[in-house]
């Protein structure tokens, strides 16, 4: 119960976040992707707060030993460069710069209920259940969340 | 918490005016300002929340690999529980938010629907692939210097930028 009120909370500030930074917004996002166009630098900035209050938060957190609500925390140990890490990555940024959604923001907009996002999510679901579906036939299950 | 953006307009979605071109993409949209201070803002929001989901329940706010494991059918349900509310706390924020009376951002698509449903599937393919999207690389990866996390978002972000290159200034 207590770990459901920590995801809640932190999707509420996440959802918060992704509004008022205007990453829910796909024009703005492929603004910055345009770097040969009229570039809005602003998500640069999104990345700036994000990942240096990330980096401080971490920091506390880690201080503490262990998590609030579980017994340790679930961080990823791979360090390896491999072929999936790079496709993957390329596949979804293609993707992103078609769309102007990656998947936090295309969820915060959800609620808005323009048919654009309603059918972003539901395929960006297909493509994830289908990448599942394919890494279980190649390789057995493993946990894919970075 | 103010929420002062730059541009006060109203939520409704607006499609871009000008006729698929292309591949299918509009290429006309209107332009967009630059709002450092409520990106910025946004950013610390979304870094807080990284913050505790770590400190409350030790784990990556990546938000494509939380919502592809609430597709696994073989997962814990108490994974499958705090999955579901960090999920329903991104969607149900903002509208909360806007009825509280906080000015959203506009929203403006620069693709049709068609395209947005491939465009969904290749992020929703590629994250899974690439184990990680803007939040679980991008985000809490580089703040733990992560260098799969670092190559990975040097890779999403020059796939970003060259696929919008070619969208809007090769053909």
């Amino acid at each position: 119960m207590l770990r459901v009120i920590g995801g809640l909370l932190s999707g509420m500030f996440f959802g918060a976040g992704l509004a008022l930074s205007g990453m829910i917004n796909p024009a703005k996002v492929t603004a910055f992707l345009d770097l040969a166009g009229d570039w809005d630098p602003s998500l640069a900035f999104v990345m700036l707060g994000a990942v240096a209050t990330t980096a401080l938060g971490y920091r506390l957190a880690f201080r503490r030993g262990r998590p609030f609500f579980d017994g340790q925390f679930s961080l990823p140990t791979r360090k390896d460069l491999d072929f999936e890490l790079i496709l993957g990555a390329t596949i979804f940024g293609l993707g992103w710069g078609i769309g102007g959604y990656c998947p936090g923001p295309a969820l915060a907009g959800l609620g808005f209920g323009a048919r654009e996002t309603v059918v972003f999510v539901a395929a960006m679901l297909v493509g994830m259940a289908a990448a599942r579906g394919m890494a279980r036939f190649i390789a057995p299950p493993a946990n894919l969340s970075a | 918490m103010p929420v002062t953006h730059d541009k006060v307009e109203t939520l409704e979605p607006s499609r871009t005016g000008n006729a698929p071109s292309g591949a299918g993409i509009a290429k006309g949209y209107s332009v967009e300002h630059f709002t450092p201070i409520a990106s910025l803002a946004g950013g610390v929001l979304i870094g807080l929340a990284a913050t505790f989901l770590m400190g409350l329940n030790g784990r990556i706010a990546g938000v494509s690999g939380i919502a592809a494991g609430l597709m696994s059918l073989h997962g814990h349900a108490t994974d499958w529980a705090w999955r579901l509310a960090f999920v329903a706390g991104i969607i149900a924020t903002p509208p909360l938010l806007k009825i509280a009376g906080f000015v959203m951002p506009p929203v403006t698509f620069v693709a049709p629907i068609p395209v947005m449903g491939m465009a969904g599937v290749l992020v929703g393919f590629g994250t899974v692939v690439g184990g990680g999207c803007t939040s679980g690389h991008g985000v809490c990866g580089i703040a733990r210097l992560s260098m799969r996390s670092i190559v990975a978002t040097t890779v999403f972000m020059i796939a970003g930028f060259g696929t919008v290159f070619l969208l809007r200034h090769a053909f």
